[in-house]
């Protein structure tokens, strides 16, 4: 297994034929992100008081838990189905309609995954690196899943009407703002502080789901002493 | 008699292989978890007592020069290129490689003042050994910090960080990598200009 890890080290973070494109498409976003997303996460957490980007953050994260639930039933993981629905559970009545988030008191988090982590359990190797115009850094099979998980796995947006579907995508767009600029160091540094920041964002994409998923087939190390 | 006397010699020699492979691979380990516990000692002591950003980053760099290969990192983010590279070239780019690597991670270190950090399992990866540690983290959220480990210059020195899945070396591969295409492969060059960034 240690000879297949090094022998597919070169080629690792390289499966990237799309690169021109997605070198493209990373400008356009960084253009996005510079001009709109970061100055107004700036404005947003700056308005508005903590307890209410809390609030949005967990009223919409909530409502992701039953696309969640089903990810974990699809994976066959009963366990961290049952956490999933029991956390969505305990925040929808005692967090009342999940603005709070009581679960977290008492150790039940959220147990992340997704259709990309499905397709991961099922077999599918990650494919080439791609870059989405607007979500960013992916791959092939991830990119596949989170189309899949908005488009058909989602049971939240079957049942919801007018006006929380509504509701739901100001907090959703509350939520990813909160994010930015709780990571604003981090984001910033890969953006904009880096000689190049597609290969050093791809690089950390890719390391960040192979850990996630435990891809250990596919972990790369370097032993600079063998160079 | 000829298949005792093999078997003999193929027991002596075995027996050496273990003197000399077996040992020297427990010490090895040994010596690995040591060398983190000390570091992750001096990190701690650094993170709660150490107030201003320089004195921060001047004992960052003390604590690296002592716990890092850093000869082996900084020829690393070379990569190819440090073939071709002179001796007095590699030495001037470990000077202001390890400054530059001091000032750009001490900062990463101001998020964890008073958390603890406790060690995990040491894997033996073969060629070296992975130390795992973990930041604590109020319950849901703990950072693992894991320290590849080798002794392949003389003394076990540790030559990656793995922060939740991501190697600092193969950041900074590509980091140097591109400044030093934007500095034409000029490595004197690539020392200078990576003294302003970081």
């Amino acid at each position: 297994m240690l000879v297949t890890a090094c022998s597919q080290a070169p080629n690792a973070f390289n499966n990237d034929p799309l690169e021109l494109v997605n070198r493209k498409t990373h400008e356009l976003n960084k253009f996005i992100d510079s001009n709109f997303i970061s100055p107004i996460s700036v404005g947003y957490s700056a308005l508005a008081p903590d307890p209410l980007e809390n609030s949005l953050s967990n009223f919409s994260g909530n409502l992701s838990l039953p696309g969640k639930v089903v990810n974990n039933v699809l994976q066959l993981d009963l366990k961290a189905a049952g956490k999933n629905l029991s956390r969505f559970i305990v925040n929808s009545s005692f967090g009342l309609l999940g603005i709070f988030d009581p679960a977290n008191r008492i150790g039940l988090y959220e147990n992340s995954s997704d259709f990309g982590q499905t397709l991961h359990r099922w077999g599918f190797n990650e494919g080439a690196y791609i870059e989405l115009p607007l979500f960013g850094a992916s791959n092939f099979r991830d990119g596949v899943g989170r189309f899949v998980d908005m488009a058909l796995l989602d049971p939240s947006s079957y049942i919801l009407k007018e006006p929380v579907t509504t509701y739901r995508s100001v907090a959703g767009v509350g939520a990813l703002l909160q994010a930015r600029q709780i990571y604003s160091d981090q984001i910033d540094a890969v953006l904009y502080e880096s000689a190049d920041s597609y290969a050093q964002n791809k690089l950390i994409y890719l390391q960040r789901r192979r850990f996630q998923l435990k891809d250990e087939a596919n972990e790369v190390y370097i032993d600079p002493y063998s160079e | 008699m000829n298949d005792y006397f093999n078997f003999r010699r193929l027991f002596v020699s075995g027996a050496i292989a273990t003197l000399v492979a077996g040992p020297a691979l427990a010490i090895s380990k040994g010596r690995a978890i040591k060398l983190v516990e000390s570091l992750v000692g001096e990190i701690s002591l650094m993170i709660n007592s150490v107030k201003t950003e320089t004195e921060l980053t001047s004992t960052f760099e003390r604590i690296v020069a002592k716990y890092a290969d850093m000869n082996v990192i900084s020829r690393s983010t070379l990569g190819p290129r440090a073939r071709g590279a002179s001796e007095s070239e590699l030495r001037t780019f470990k000077k202001a490689f390890q400054r530059y690597f001091a000032r750009k991670y001490s900062k990463q270190f101001l998020n964890f003042s008073g958390n603890q950090i406790i060690l995990k399992d040491t894997q033996d990866r073969g060629k070296f050994f992975e130390v795992g540690a973990s930041i604590i983290v109020d319950g849901s959220s703990n950072i693992d910090v894991n320290f590849r480990v080798s002794d392949r210059s003389g003394e076990p020195r540790f030559f990656d960080i793995i922060l939740e899945g991501i190697s600092l070396l193969a950041s900074e591969r590509v980091e140097i990598g591109a400044l030093l295409d934007n500095s034409q492969g000029d490595i004197g060059l690539l020392s200078k200009n990576i003294e302003e960034l970081g």
